[in-house]
């Protein structure tokens, strides 16, 4: 069998590939694939812990935030589809008109 | 494990604002008057708000402790459901003047507040992030409701990708305490071994994820950009509403998790030095109104954080009161910038704002109210707020953070008082004409200047209730 450890370390190696890229990635939708890449990450830590302690909730958890990160994602891509026409583009840097 | 009808009476003002939000989406295509929409609303929020007093009757545990109904989370659930009633009742007229559907705004604006009830109530980390959510997402597209206006949805996008940034670490650090102490109930976490790598990385994480949603340096990025971005009467709600609940949970986590109170100690000072500082030079150098009570906005919720490191029962008292205070303040302020806006909020320079008191006598002194009680002079409620802050923060031998805070206010005056000395000291402009203000803005204006001035007067009714054993429920 893996030892926990293994899944924990994935799990913070996804969470830090995702931060990693919100930071240094450009187009919206690419930014919004890391939040979900860091969401996930959560869910493996969530699944691990909970097969480490033996107890289930953790597995129940994770439904929770699956259900929660679909209605972010509904949300989010039509706030970017909203973007898109606005702007005619996708990369944030262009998306500046509040600065300080 | 059947839910007992207690249950549903504890959660009673959450399904009441839910019940609301759903009703006024079902009748969305069927009523054509914006009034009824209007009055429908007005209607959910001011009997949620009641709602909360059958839920304060009974007071106890519900769902096998996933939410707790006690004094603290009644104080919140008359504020936010205060704060939610102001809104809906100020933002009619704004609706109508920019064109803008009215049902599903105020739906969005009560599905927030059933999230906002949520995580006052919560006491177990899931289902402070199902509330957290459920006001957040609902936050992302009252941001960018005026779809038209580029700055509004740049202002959505904004708030959602940082929003969910910070709700990803918050999570994260929900999973690392989970998979230490074997529980997310917060009573349970009693037990829980401070010295642990792991568990000090997720509380971190959590204070992290909730340092966002709260506005506090360095997590305070987003707040001008999307504060000026979003309709005024959504921005009056964000600045009162989602952060007093975000303040809510972060306090019920710090006085109820040990572990908690001992780590975050001096995060929250370090954090609240920084908060004050950013928040009140970068409203210093801010020409457009909207944006300087942004950060001014921030720089409260440094005052806030001073609170906090005082680690004492009258810190509690302080942030309960300091909360209600600064609610009035902001929601007033925000409500008479919003209407002086004008069509497409066009007028929100300084400069507009030029001989205000010979045009609107009316706007300009409310307007000056809720900037003197921002800036915590006495006879307003502010100025009790600042008081009691200051004596948890000397109570506590926190000098240094009690001197810090005295400098912030002195910073602060000079941004409140130069928007007073421009209102009543400059001549009008030629071309500022502005439209007299409709009654239901009147009423607004006027129920929070008279709160500023009673609570301002006689803080003893809620300092003395914040500061009663029971609050926690113990």
């Amino acid at each position: 069998m893996v030892p926990t450890n293994y899944y924990l370390a994935l799990s913070a190696i996804l969470f830090g590939l995702g931060v990693v890229a919100f930071v240094f990635k450009r187009n919206i939708i690419t930014i919004f694939m890391s939040i979900e890449l860091m969401l996930n990450a959560v869910n493996l830590a969530f699944v691990a812990f909970s097969q480490a302690l033996g107890k289930l909730d953790g597995q129940v958890f994770v439904l929770f935030v699956i259900v929660v990160a679909a209605a972010e994602a509904a949300v989010g891509l039509g706030i970017i589809i909203l973007i898109a026409r606005n702007r005619q583009s996708l990369n944030v840097e262009r998306v500046n008109l509040l600065k300080f | 494990m059947f839910p007992l009808r207690e249950d549903f009476l504890r959660v009673l003002p959450e399904l009441v604002f839910c019940a609301g939000g759903t009703l006024l989406m079902f009748l969305q295509p069927f009523v054509r008057s914006r009034q009824a929409f209007s009055s429908l609303a007005l209607l959910a929020s001011a009997a949620a708000t009641l709602s909360a007093g059958f839920a304060a009757l009974t007071p106890g545990t519900a769902f096998g402790g996933l939410i707790r109904a006690d004094g603290f989370s009644f104080f919140f659930h008359l504020l936010i459901g205060l704060v939610v009633f102001l809104v809906v009742l100020g933002s009619s007229s704004y609706l109508e003047r920019e064109r803008l559907a009215p049902a599903e705004f105020y739906a969005l604006v009560l599905f927030a507040a059933a999230g906002m009830g949520v995580l006052a109530s919560a006491q177990e980390l899931l289902t402070a992030f199902i509330g957290l959510e459920m006001s957040s997402i609902s936050s992302y597209i009252l941001a960018g409701y005026r779809r038209d206006a580029i700055k509004s949805s740049e202002s959505a996008m904004k708030y959602f990708l940082l929003g969910s940034f910070a709700t990803a670490f918050f999570l994260y650090g929900i999973a690392l305490v989970y998979g230490k102490t074997g529980t997310t109930v917060l009573t349970q976490m009693g037990s829980a071994d401070v010295s642990d790598t792991v568990l000090k990385l997720g509380l971190a994480l959590i204070l992290v994820g909730l340092g966002f949603k709260v506005a506090a340096a360095p997590f305070q990025v987003w707040t001008p950009d999307v504060y000026e971005g979003a309709p005024t009467p959504v921005t009056a709600l964000f600045s009162a509403g989602p952060k007093a609940a975000a303040f809510a949970l972060l306090l019920r986590i710090f006085v109820m998790v040990p572990a908690a109170t001992q780590l975050w100690f001096w995060a929250f000072w370090l954090l609240a030095v920084l908060t004050m500082f950013t928040g009140n030079l970068g409203a210093l150098v801010q020409s457009n109104v909207k944006r300087m009570l942004a950060y001014s906005s921030i720089a409260h919720a440094g005052y806030l954080l001073v609170a906090f490191a005082a680690r004492s029962e009258i810190g509690v008292a302080a942030i309960l009161f300091y909360l209600l205070a600064y609610a009035l303040a902001k929601l007033g302020a925000f409500t008479v910038v919003g209407h002086l806006g004008g069509g497409g909020e066009k007028h929100l320079d300084l400069e507009d704002y030029a001989g205000l008191a010979q045009r609107q006598p009316f706007a300009a002194a409310a307007l000056s109210v809720f900037l003197l009680s921002l800036l915590g002079l006495p006879v307003t409620a502010g100025f009790f707020g600042k008081f009691y802050i200051f004596k948890a923060a000397l109570h506590s031998h926190l000098i240094w953070l009690a001197v810090l805070m005295g400098l912030n206010s002195v910073i602060g005056a000079y941004y409140y008082l130069r928007l007073i000395v421009v209102m009543y000291m400059r001549e009008p402009r030629e071309e500022a004409a502005c439209a007299p203000f409709p009654a239901a803005v009147s009423m607004v204006l006027t129920i929070c200047v008279l709160g500023t001035l009673y609570f301002g007067l006689f803080p003893n009714h809620v300092i003395s209730f914040a500061l009663s054993p029971g609050l926690f429920g113990r």
